[in-house]
C-alpha cells in the first residue's frame, strides 16, 4: 500500500474503550468527518470491539472489513453508508431562531423555533398558529418582569402577624375572598385554553401565558389562605356572576377573549385589588391584594400589547372588540350582574364598621372604585384607538360583575 | 380493493408488524401493486399456507425458509428467496460467559449449564449448539441445556428469550449464555448486559437470517414487481423510512440462499424438520 494514501486515511483509536462504553461516539464522530463512500481507519483493543463494531455498521449501513493485529487490538476498515444524511433529505427549518414567523406549519411541530426538523414528522393542529392573531411585539420583556415578580406565598406574606378582627368584618372579607376564587380561576382556565392551542413556534406569548397560569394558581392559592384563616367556610357564588365568566370562556378567538379577561375584566380587577390594598382590614388581605394587583398589572399590559398589534396589523379588527363587549353585555342582561353580598362586603371593609357615619364613608369609597374601575377602561379603550365617544360608552357597558 | 395481485404472509411477532405491513401496502398500492396481506401467529402455519394456494409469498424467517424449502422438494416443486433485508446478512451467534467465570473456551463447559433462546430460534438455540457440536462439545452429552422459550412458533423473532438468558447468566443461574451479535452490542448499550461484566469465549461463523419465500406458482410478474418495488424504496423517502426502521433495516437486498447451510446441519442434527419439511421435535409447542 502507498504509504502516503494511507496516512491520508482519516483515523480514530478507541484504545481499551469499549463501543458499550461510549467510544461509539468516537466512531461517530470521526465517520462523520468522512464523505460518503469514504473510509475511516478504526483501530480498538476493548473487549468484543469487533464483533460490536460489526454489528453496529451493519445496522447502520456501513461497510465494514475487520483484522485482529496482535496483542488483542483489532483494526477495521470502516467505509461511510449514505443512510444517515438520507435523514435530514427535504428536512424543514422551523422558521428562525430569532425571529417568529408569520404563520407556522403544523409540521414544525414541538421543534425549537429554528430547529432543522425531520421530514416526516407528525403534523400539530395548533389552531393559534399565525402571528397576526396573538403576537404581542413586547411579549418577552413582559415575560421576563413576570419571571423577576414571582413571589412565594408562603414567604412573601406575613401569616402568623396576629391582629383583632371583628366578625362582621371577617364575614365580609370572606365574602371577598369568595367572590374573588372564581374570578381566579376564570382567570387561569382562560389563558390555559389558550395555551394548548398555540403554536410553541411562538413561544414568547407561550411563555407569557404560561407565567399567567402559574400567577392566578397564586392567587387562588392567597385568596383561599386567607379565606380560612379564621376558620370559616366559603360564602356565596351566584348564578349571575358564574354566567359573566363564563362569557370569557366562550370568546370567539384569541384576541377577542384577550381583550374581554385582560384589557376589560383583569383591568377592573387591579382597581378592585387596589381598593382591598387600601380599605383591607388586616395585613394578610392588604399584601396579598397588593402582590395580586401587581401580577394582574402585567397581564393587562400584555393584553394591551396583544391588541395593539393585532390593531397596527388589522385595523378594522375594531370594530370586532366592539361587537365582543355588545354580544357579551347582550348576553348578560337578563343577569343580575354583581352580587349584593359581595357589593355591601366592599363597603362595610370600606367602611370598618356598621354604623351609618362609617357606612357613608364606605359607601362612597366603594362609588369612587366603580368611577376609578370606568375611568380606567375608557383610557385603555382611548388607548387602543376608540374614538372618545364609544371608548365612554363601551368602557359603561362592562359587566357589572367587574371582571 | 379488488382482488388482489399478491397476498404475502407475515408472523404478527410483534405489534409493531401491523403498522409495517399497514404502511407497506398503501406504499404497494399506490405504485400500482394490488398487494394485501395475511398475518399468522406462527411460521409454522405461514409455511403450510405456501402450499395450500393461501398465500403467493412470505416473509419467513431462516428457518421457516429451510422449512419451506424441503417441502417444496419434497413435492417436487420450488420455492424462492427473492429478497431480504441489509440486515440479514453475515450474522453471527456468539457464546458469553461473565467476565469472572472460570470458563475460558467452550471446552471449558464441560459438565456446565448453558442457556439458549427459544428451541426454533435459528440465532440464539440451533445455531449455536450446531457450533459447539462442530466442535465435539455436544449438549445433552458434555454440558446441560437450559432453554429461555419466549414464544413457540416465532422462531426466535423475540427477543425475549435472549434477554432472559443474559439476565439468568448475570445472576449466575447459568454458566454460558447464546446470543446474536446484535444483541450483545444492543444489551451492552441498554445495559443489561453491563459493559465489563461478560465475556464472549466463542462466535459463530457468519449466516443468513430473514428472506421473501414465494410459494411454488406463485405469480411471476406480481413476483417481480414486488420485487422491483421493494428494491426502489429509498431510506430518505419519509413516507417509508418509518417502516423501515421498524423493520429494521436501511436497504432492501435480493435474495440469497447462501447463508443458511449452518442452520441446515443444526436442523438434520437435532432431528428438527425431516428431510420432507415435516416437524419432528416432539418438544416443540407453538
Ligand atoms: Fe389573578
Ligand atoms: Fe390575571
Amino acid at each position: 500500500m502507498d504509504p502516503t494514501a494511507a496516512s491520508a486515511t482519516p483515523s480514530i483509536d478507541t484504545e481499551a474503550l469499549g463501543l458499550d462504553e461510549g467510544a461509539l461516539l468516537l466512531v461517530r464522530r470521526a465517520l462523520a468527518q468522512v464523505p460518503v463512500g469514504g473510509n475511516l481507519l478504526a483501530r480498538g483493543r476493548a473487549p468484543n470491539w469487533e464483533l460490536h463494531l460489526t454489528a453496529w455498521c451493519r445496522q447502520q449501513g456501513h461497510a465494514i472489513q475487520t483484522s485482529a493485529l496482535s496483542d488483542g487490538v483489532c483494526e477495521a476498515i470502516v467505509t461511510r453508508g449514505p443512510w444517515a444524511e438520507g435523514r435530514w433529505r427535504d428536512a424543514l427549518t422551523a422558521g428562525q431562531s430569532q425571529l417568529p414567523a408569520p404563520s407556522a406549519k403544523p409540521e414544525w411541530g414541538l421543534a425549537a423555533r429554528g430547529a432543522t426538523v425531520e421530514a416526516g414528522s407528525p403534523a400539530f393542529n395548533f389552531t393559534l398558529s399565525n402571528r397576526d392573531e396573538l403576537w404581542a411585539t413586547t411579549a418577552d420583556e413582559i415575560y421576563a418582569q413576570g419571571v423577576a415578580a414571582q413571589w412565594d406565598p408562603q414567604t412573601a406574606i406575613d401569616w402568623d402577624t396576629p391582629f383583632e378582627i371583628d366578625p362582621e368584618i371577617e364575614a365580609a372579607v370572606v365574602q371577598v375572598m369568595t367572590f374573588l376564587v372564581e374570578n381566579e380561576n376564570a382567570a387561569l382556565i382562560v389563558p390555559a385554553r389558550h395555551l394548548g392551542q398555540l403554536h410553541p413556534h411562538y413561544r414568547e406569548v407561550q411563555q407569557v401565558l404560561a407565567l399567567q397560569c402559574a400567577d392566578e394558581a397564586r392567587h387562588v392559592e392567597v385568596f383561599t389562605r386567607r379565606l380560612g384563616m379564621r376558620g370559616r367556610q366559603p360564602m356565596l357564588s351566584t348564578a349571575g356572576g358564574q354566567a359573566s365568566l363564563r362569557t370569557l370562556l366562550q370568546a370567539p378567538d384569541f384576541s377577542s377573549a384577550t381583550f374581554l379577561l385582560s384589557v376589560l375584566g383583569e383591568g377592573t380587577f387591579v382597581n378592585l385589588l387596589s381598593f382591598l390594598h387600601e380599605y383591607g382590614p388586616d395585613p394578610v388581605t392588604r399584601q396579598i391584594c397588593r402582590l395580586a394587583a401587581r401580577d394582574e398589572a402585567r397581564h393587562v399590559a400584555f393584553g394591551m400589547a396583544h391588541l395593539k398589534y393585532r390593531l397596527s396589523v388589522e385595523p378594522d379588527y375594531l370594530a370586532r372588540l366592539q361587537n365582543a363587549i355588545e354580544q357579551r353585555h347582550e348576553a348578560l342582561a337578563p343577569t343580575s350582574g354583581l352580587n349584593e353580598e359581595v357589593f355591601d362586603a366592599l363597603i362595610l371593609i370600606a367602611a370598618g364598621s356598621l354604623t351609618p357615619a362609617a357606612i357613608a364613608r364606605g359607601y362612597a369609597a366603594v362609588q369612587r372604585l366603580k368611577l376609578d374601575m370606568a375611568a380606567g377602561r375608557k383610557s385603555r379603550l382611548l388607548h387602543l384607538g376608540f374614538p372618545a365617544d364609544q371608548a365612554q360608552r363601551l368602557a359603561d357597558l362592562h359587566t357589572r360583575n367587574f371582571m | 380493493m379488488n382482488q388482489p395481485d399478491l397476498i404475502m404472509g407475515a408472523v404478527a411477532y410483534a405489534p409493531k408488524v401491523v403498522t409495517i405491513w399497514e404502511g407497506f401496502k398503501t406504499w404497494f398500492q399506490k405504485r400500482g401493486l394490488q398487494f394485501d396481506y395475511v398475518l399468522y401467529s406462527n411460521y409454522e402455519a405461514q409455511v403450510e399456507a405456501q402450499f395450500n394456494g393461501s398465500i403467493h409469498l412470505a416473509w419467513n424467517s431462516p428457518l421457516a425458509w429451510v422449512r419451506a424449502d424441503r417441502i417444496a422438494r419434497s413435492l417436487g416443486q420450488s420455492v424462492q428467496a427473492v429478497a431480504m433485508r441489509d440486515t440479514d446478512r453475515d450474522l453471527r451467534s456468539v457464546i458469553v460467559t461473565r467476565a469472572d467465570s472460570p470458563v475460558q473456551s467452550i471446552a471449558d463447559l464441560q459438565d456446565r449449564t448453558l442457556g439458549v433462546g427459544a428451541i426454533d430460534s435459528p440465532q440464539a438455540t440451533l445455531i449455536p449448539l450446531h457450533h459447539l457440536r462442530s466442535a465435539e462439545v455436544v449438549d445433552g452429552r458434555d454440558f446441560q441445556v437450559r432453554r429461555f422459550d419466549a414464544l413457540g412458533g416465532k422462531h426466535g423473532d423475540h427477543i425475549g428469550g435472549e434477554r432472559d438468558a443474559a439476565l439468568a447468566l448475570l445472576r449466575g443461574e447459568i454458566d454460558a449464555a447464546c446470543m446474536i451479535d446484535g444483541n450483545l452490542l444492543a444489551f451492552g448499550l441498554d445495559g443489561t448486559l453491563p459493559a465489563g461484566s461478560t465475556r464472549v469465549i466463542s462466535q459463530t461463523r457468519p449466516y443468513d437470517h430473514c428472506n421473501f419465500t414465494t410459494s411454488p406458482d406463485a405469480p411471476a410478474y406480481a413476483i417481480s414487481q414486488f420485487v422491483d418495488l421493494l428494491l426502489s424504496m429509498r431510506w430518505d423517502d419519509p413516507k417509508v423510512r418509518p417502516l423501515l426502521e421498524l423493520e429494521g433495516l436501511k436497504q432492501w437486498l435480493p435474495g440469497r440462499t447462501s447463508g443458511y447451510a449452518a442452520l441446515e446441519r443444526a436442523v438434520d442434527e437435532d432431528n428438527f424438520y425431516g428431510p420432507d419439511g415435516s416437524i419432528r421435535n416432539a418438544e416443540y409447542r407453538y
